[in-house]
């Protein structure tokens, strides 16, 4: 093979775009070449070529080679009986659809073990007739499906730390997935029992044993809220809310109320334990912020990340991931000399609004030490900020809602660590 | 036909279309939605707001509330709400001369309301809503009692728990109004 004149497009040996395609990564080849095949040994037929596997089965599972892909969840808490969160494998995953079961989770009080049968749906406070549905009658109504990502709010919050914690995209980032929404618009429902023209907002409640309540705009509950009954394409799972869960696409996760039990409408926010205690941020002149719904403009490399290794010096596909709770992603732009010169990377074209991106940018590894960063900016012109403005912009009493750039180097053995720059 | 019948028959055409049109209308928007009363909801809506509304009937005292807390509370919260955990502190903390502020009920929540609605909905962690609606009033005013902001025999009932200051009540923005 010819060698092609790798074309430079920033610092530090970041590629165009064009070499992610074809024949583009000439020189890679020769890096890649020494397998573990002995030279004096040719490639016979394998033991599984040569015996019937099992039949068809009436549940799928995956292979038993990537059972290593799991959710990372913290140490059981007994004063917070299933409370905590599980974060998604991000630097495993490809695409944007995170399998459902590796989808991440965040609980109060546990996951409910609800019948559908028994569960109700109720509708009351400030309407013309307060409702309650039953699952299998909502089961009936017209329904819409939506790509959308879920994050906590409190994603990438230890990168606000003064310190930069030893971690991978997975411990640092994985409370965001991304999965196609299938259920009933909230404004269906709301205009079945009749909204009083008083009512300002929509208290969500779930039926776990926090009875977990959070306060939502009307104007939210009216655009584009769902009940969402299915998962990428299969019931909603129990740790995501079976039979039924909100979802406030763009918004951060804890108001996608899962086990969805009730909405009342009110004139005021309920001012429910979680949008007061909790998910609120302090700022420098000790004012707290609440109500801080839209997650957002946000990007992270997820292959290399931290605590990968690079075992050869050479081309690398740079990828990750980017979304913003505003719109859909424009434009992701990748720096190798931690901030100092960026270059676009390619982003797959069948994204859609407020859901995950893919983005890929080739990379040449020359086995100096690198910084590797990546930027996005949505369709409303929002660019994701650096960790240093974050902390100018809201101080360091914060913990939700950063989507700081986050920084990978590159050490000379080639080992990937989190930093701050 | 008459121009008198042809009118007739326009006229009458223009109410049968317009009734198969109502009648279509009405097949395709689905309403599935059982009536039910608030009264039906007492035992359900557990949602005690800001505004006094949501709360039942009951009272009670921080002196009745301390049996209440040690038997049921004080596991993880610890006699006087210090808590044994980051997550259990109810007490101490000030927002204006620490950094960073230690957060509890005492230093940070904005509205009396909360306290009942969260113990009621959600506390005990191991047993949750299995206190009395009283129980849950006692609670509410000894943990107002423990952060100094309610005497020992103030009774707390709805009225009265809604018309509590708490220190930080002006201390939030709320994001969703701002720009």
């Amino acid at each position: 093979m010819t060698q092609e004149k790798l074309e430079r497009v920033a610092g530090n040996g970041l590629l165009s775009r064009r070499h992610l395609l074809g024949i583009g990564l000439a020189g890679a080849g020769s890096v890649i070449a020494n397998s573990a095949l002995g030279a004096d040994v040719g490639l016979q037929i394998p033991s599984w070529s040569k015996v019937p596997g099992p039949g068809a089965s009436g549940y799928g599972n995956r292979s038993s080679h990537t059972e290593h892909m799991q959710r990372m969840s913290g140490n059981p808490n007994p004063t917070y009986p299933g409370g905590g969160s599980s974060r998604s494998p991000l630097a495993e995953l490809q695409g944007t659809i995170t399998p459902n079961s590796l989808h991440f989770e965040r609980h109060h009080a546990g996951i409910p073990d609800i019948d559908p049968i028994m569960h109700k749906l109720v509708i009351n406070g400030l309407v013309r007739q307060p409702l309650v549905f039953d699952y299998e009658d909502l089961l009936k109504y017209p329904m819409v499906s939506k790509i959308h990502f879920l994050e906590c709010s409190g994603n990438s919050g230890s990168l606000l730390a003064p310190n930069p914690a030893d971690g991978t995209a997975q411990s640092l980032h994985g409370l965001v997935s991304c999965a196609e929404w299938t259920g009933i618009p909230l404004s269906t429902l709301l205009d079945e029992a009749g909204i009083d023209p008083t009512a300002r907002w929509v208290s969500a409640v779930g039926a776990d044993a926090a009875s977990m309540g959070r306060s939502i705009p009307i104007d939210k509950a009216m655009d584009d809220v769902l009940v969402a009954l299915f998962q990428n394409g299969e019931p909603v799972r129990p740790e995501q809310g079976y039979p039924m869960r909100l979802f406030c696409p763009g918004w951060e996760g804890n108001i996608s109320v899962k086990w969805l039990t009730q909405l009342k409408l009110t004139n005021e926010p309920s001012q429910f334990r979680d949008e007061t205690s909790k998910y609120t941020d302090t700022l420098p002149n000790r004012s707290s912020l609440q109500f801080t719904f839209p997650m957002g403009t946000k990007s992270l490399i997820t292959s290399p990340s931290g605590q990968m290794a690079l075992n050869r010096q050479g081309i690398y596909q740079v990828t990750g991931i980017a979304w913003s709770g505003r719109g859909s992603i424009r434009r992701v732009e990748v720096s190798a000399d931690g901030g100092r010169s960026w270059a676009d990377a390619e982003i797959e074209s069948h994204q859609s609004d407020k859901a995950l991106a893919r983005f890929r940018i080739p990379w040449e590894w020359s086995g100096r030490g690198a910084v590797l960063q990546s930027r996005a900016t949505d369709s409303q012109g929002n660019v994701q900020p650096t960790r240093d403005a974050v902390l100018a912009d809201r101080g360091r009493l914060s913990f939700y809602h950063n989507h700081c750039i986050q920084s990978w180097e590159i050490n000379s053995n080639g080992g990937v660590a989190n930093v701050y720059v | 036909m008459s121009m008198y019948k042809r009118a007739l028959l326009f006229i009458f055409s223009v109410i049968l279309a317009s009734i198969g049109f109502v009648s279509f209308a009405q097949d395709t928007v689905l309403k599935l939605g059982s009536p039910i009363s608030e009264e039906q909801l007492n035992e359900f809506d557990l949602i005690a707001g800001p505004d006094g509304t949501g709360f039942p009937s009951g009272s009670g005292t921080a002196a009745q509330g301390k049996q209440v807390f040690d038997t049921r509370c004080a596991a993880c919260h610890a006699l006087t709400g210090e808590g044994t955990s980051g997550n259990t502190v109810l007490v101490g903390g000030n927002m204006h001369s620490e950094s960073p502020p230690l957060r509890t009920v005492g230093s940070y929540w904005p509205h009396a309301s909360t306290l009942f609605d969260f113990i009621r909905r959600a506390m005990p962690a191991d047993a949750p809503k299995s206190l009395t609606s009283e129980e849950v009033y006692q609670v509410t005013a000894y943990v107002l009692y423990l952060n100094g902001i309610v005497d020992q025999n103030t009774v707390i009932n709805r009225e009265s728990l809604i018309d509590v200051e708490m220190p930080n009540k002006d201390g939030f923005i709320d994001a969703s109004q701002v720009r």
